[in-house]
């Protein structure tokens, strides 16, 4: 457990020596620089993990110096583990390793292979610091550092403009939610004199009583931080642009690690959220209509990745929703086991788009199934899990918690239960939708070469455990294993069911499951067996296509709400007023000397005069002092 | 002799001083201009003399044949300036000097 503060030190190390000597290295060097730091990471998490939980302990302080100590503000950098932490760092450090094996046969053909894994390997250390810090503004660091990587990565290929564009949209609009962030963390300073996460923990329901203002708006502040990392309503605009980044970045930030920080946020300060019930409900309401309004966005996409990047946004809704009804450890759950299948799906993804030479477009696709086998069985693995096909995949498990205790938990209700199932349909049709216009048909893109093994290992991995990472936590009718609650069980409160439903656990099991399988079914019908059917549909239904088409027209009304305006507001002072007094000083300076330079005529008699001028000058002023 | 009183003889020696300025002022050929700058020379040396007489001394008129001297020497090598000029430029104006404009 000593190793603790090797594991982000190590991917920090491999992208500072990136920076600084990457570029004389060869391919090679580089790749084991990049992935092997992070994988270094990840066997270390192993050994501190067995440690930790053999040594069974509720938490472990690793204090490594102190940061700040200046009006009363004492922050160290120290890193708290404790079995959320730890549950986190395990999917940050395997998940980023196999995508880093990934990248090195995904970027070898790239200029900037130094740079990219220099850009990973930071961001792998920026996220271990935002789980593993004791105190706010540790985690703020980490925060802010995950967010420059994600603007990093997105534009990575930074010469084409729109990627810049996708990555300063993603910046600034995270930036708003970070904004609301600080603005919590300087309240809740003002209100403990520490930002200590622990010392809050203890101290918050001392100092304040349930239902009462403090505890609400902080809670509600710090749900606006989440809200902006995680691109949940109304800052979930970023997140579909994000695409432009590489496959591997998508995989990593976009769907199994930086976009759950938020999920992480909450699931840290719960006791000020528990405070503020108020608060929770508006968690939950966020992420129930995320969850539909993703979901529906993504039935009209025929971007590939951007298919997948709703459906990240719908997921985490998943995760909102089970945070605001109380279901805490179910939340996290969902969290492990969405970063196995997401990065599984984004891998996939990005293998296709690869093998078909940089095509996106799902409609240009098809019949890959017999062409790219391995991409195929662990894509339908992994969209299996995503749907939430019943017993055998590992979605199943943590979705249907999420679903079971929307409606039987202390704090749900029938409504969020009704939007988590027409989510989990619509889940079920797009995921199915995805699979059969790009894996089945007639092959309209002709296959470039298959992937070779350092692709389709991460991938056959992932697909392992997209199926059996559910088994850590069954549900009471199918054998009450429950390892992971149990394992979570000292860091968060554990939900209690209403009165007299744990029967019906079983009516809804059945419900979820035939409701996931009619999804498939529809998906088959309208995609695989008459696709003029889904045609003649979209024909009929244009607005409302169009409208779901563009995420709900968000992006529309941010323009004309804040960009319009903004610009507007520039152009006024766009000769800077500022500017003209500076500008007046020249202009007089110019004036004086066209006045003067009449004089410099070369003609003697002007300079005697001039002469004649100044002794007058001189005796007169003679006269008058004396 | 009569005494007259010393500030009338130093306004002499003043107004013909301006009198000389004012002429190498206005005048713009140059020999004018030359025969202006002879007229405040001896407009300074009277008022030597001026002074010379009030203190009953001789120094007064041995300055004025100093100045007298300079004149002279002054006035050859002004001479020979001007020819030069005029050689260059072709006339006598003195604003066609003006090379050193700017």
């Amino acid at each position: 457990m000593n190793l603790l503060w090797l594991i982000p030190t190590l991917p920090f190390l491999g992208a500072f020596i990136l920076v600084l000597f990457g570029s004389r290295f060869s391919r090679l060097v580089n790749s084991f620089i990049g992935a092997g730091s992070v994988g270094l990471a990840a066997l270390i998490t192993l050994f501190v993990g067995f440690d930790f939980l053999s040594a069974s302990i509720n938490a472990y302080q690793y204090v490594a110096w102190q940061w700040l100590d200046v009006a009363g503000l004492s922050a160290a950098f120290a890193f708290h583990l404790d079995a959320l932490s730890l549950v986190f760092i395990f999917v940050i450090t395997f998940v980023g390793f196999l995508i880093h094996v990934y990248s090195i046969e995904f970027m070898k053909d790239d200029e900037g292979f130094a740079r990219f894994f220099a850009y990973l390997n930071l961001f792998v250390c920026s996220m271990l610091i935002l789980v593993l810090a004791d105190n706010l503004v540790l985690m703020y660091l980490g925060w802010e550092g995950v967010g420059l990587c994600s603007y990093l990565l997105i534009g990575f290929w930074y010469s084409e403009e729109k990627n810049g564009y996708a990555a300063r949209k993603a910046f600034i609009v995270t930036r708003v939610g970070d904004t609301a962030l600080a603005i919590g963390l300087f309240m809740l300073f003002q209100a403990f004199n520490t930002l200590n996460i622990q010392d809050i923990a203890t101290q918050a329901p001392q100092l304040w009583t349930v239902g009462t203002n403090p505890p609400l708006i902080i809670a509600l502040l710090l749900l606006g931080g989440a809200v902006g990392k995680s691109a949940q309503l109304p800052l979930q605009t970023w997140l579909p642009d994000a695409m432009a980044g590489p496959s591997p970045v998508s995989a990593l930030i976009h769907a199994a690690t930086m976009v759950t920080a938020g999920v992480y946020l909450i699931a840290r300060t719960h006791v000020i959220f528990e405070l503020a019930p108020v608060a929770l409900i508006v968690v939950g309401t966020i992420g129930a209509t995320t969850l539909l309004l993703a979901g529906f966005a993504a039935l009209t996409q025929y971007d590939l990745k951007r298919v997948l990047a709703y459906s990240t946004i719908s997921q985490i809704g998943y995760m909102f929703l089970a945070l605001g009804v109380g279901a805490w450890s179910a939340a996290i759950f969902h969290f492990m086991i969405h970063a196995f299948f997401k990065a599984l799906l984004f891998l996939a993804a990005g293998a296709v788009i690869m093998a078909l030479h940089h095509e996106h477009d799902m409609f240009k696709m098809g019949g890959l199934k017999s062409k790219l086998p391995v991409i195929y069985w662990t894509f339908l693995i992994g969209a299996a899990s995503l749907a939430a096909l019943p017993f055998i995949t590992a979605g199943f498990y943590s979705k249907d918690q999420i679903l079971w205790l929307a409606w039987a938990g202390e704090n749900g209700n029938i409504w969020f239960f009704l939007a988590a199932l027409l989510g989990a349909f619509i889940t079920s049709v797009y995921t199915f939708r995805m699979l059969f216009i790009v894996f089945f048909g007639e092959e309209k893109t002709h296959v470039n070469h298959a992937p070779g093994k350092l692709i389709s290992t991460p991938l056959i991995v992932l697909a392992v455990l997209s199926l059996v990472g559910g088994f850590v936590e069954l549900p009471h009718t199918l054998g009450h294993f429950t390892l992971f609650s149990d394992l979570l069980n000292p860091v968060l409160p554990s939900v209690s069911l209403k009165q007299d439903v744990e029967s019906l656990e079983w009516i809804m099991q059945a419900i979820a499951a035939v409701v996931a399988l009619s999804g498939v079914y529809i998906a088959y019908v309208f995609y695989l067996k008459s696709p003029e059917l889904s045609d003649k549909i979209k024909e009929s239904g244009k607005t409302l296509h169009q409208f779901w088409f563009s995420g709900w027209g968000f992006d529309r009304l941010y323009d004309a709400l804040f960009v319009r305006p903004f610009v507007f507001l520039a152009n006024i002072n766009k000769n800077d007023v500022v500017d003209k007094m500076y500008e007046g000083v020249v202009t007089m300076a110019i004036g004086f000397n066209r006045l003067f330079v009449f004089t410099q005529n070369g003609i003697l008699r002007w300079y005697l005069m001039g002469i004649v001028i100044g002794g007058i000058v001189i005796l007169t002023i003679g006269l008058i002092i004396s | 002799m009569n005494s007259i009183p010393i500030e009338h003889a130093l306004l002499l020696s003043g107004i013909l001083f301006m009198l000389g300025l004012i002429g190498v002022l206005i005048r713009r050929n140059i020999i004018f201009m030359l025969v202006s700058v002879e007229i405040m020379l001896n407009a300074s040396g009277l008022a030597f003399i001026i002074a010379g007489s009030k203190w009953s001394q001789p120094d007064g008129q041995v300055m004025f044949i100093f100045i007298l001297a300079m004149a002279a020497a002054e006035v050859s090598v002004g001479l020979a300036l001007i020819l030069q000029i005029y050689y260059q430029l072709k006339t006598l104006d003195s604003d066609a000097a003006n090379k050193l404009n700017g």
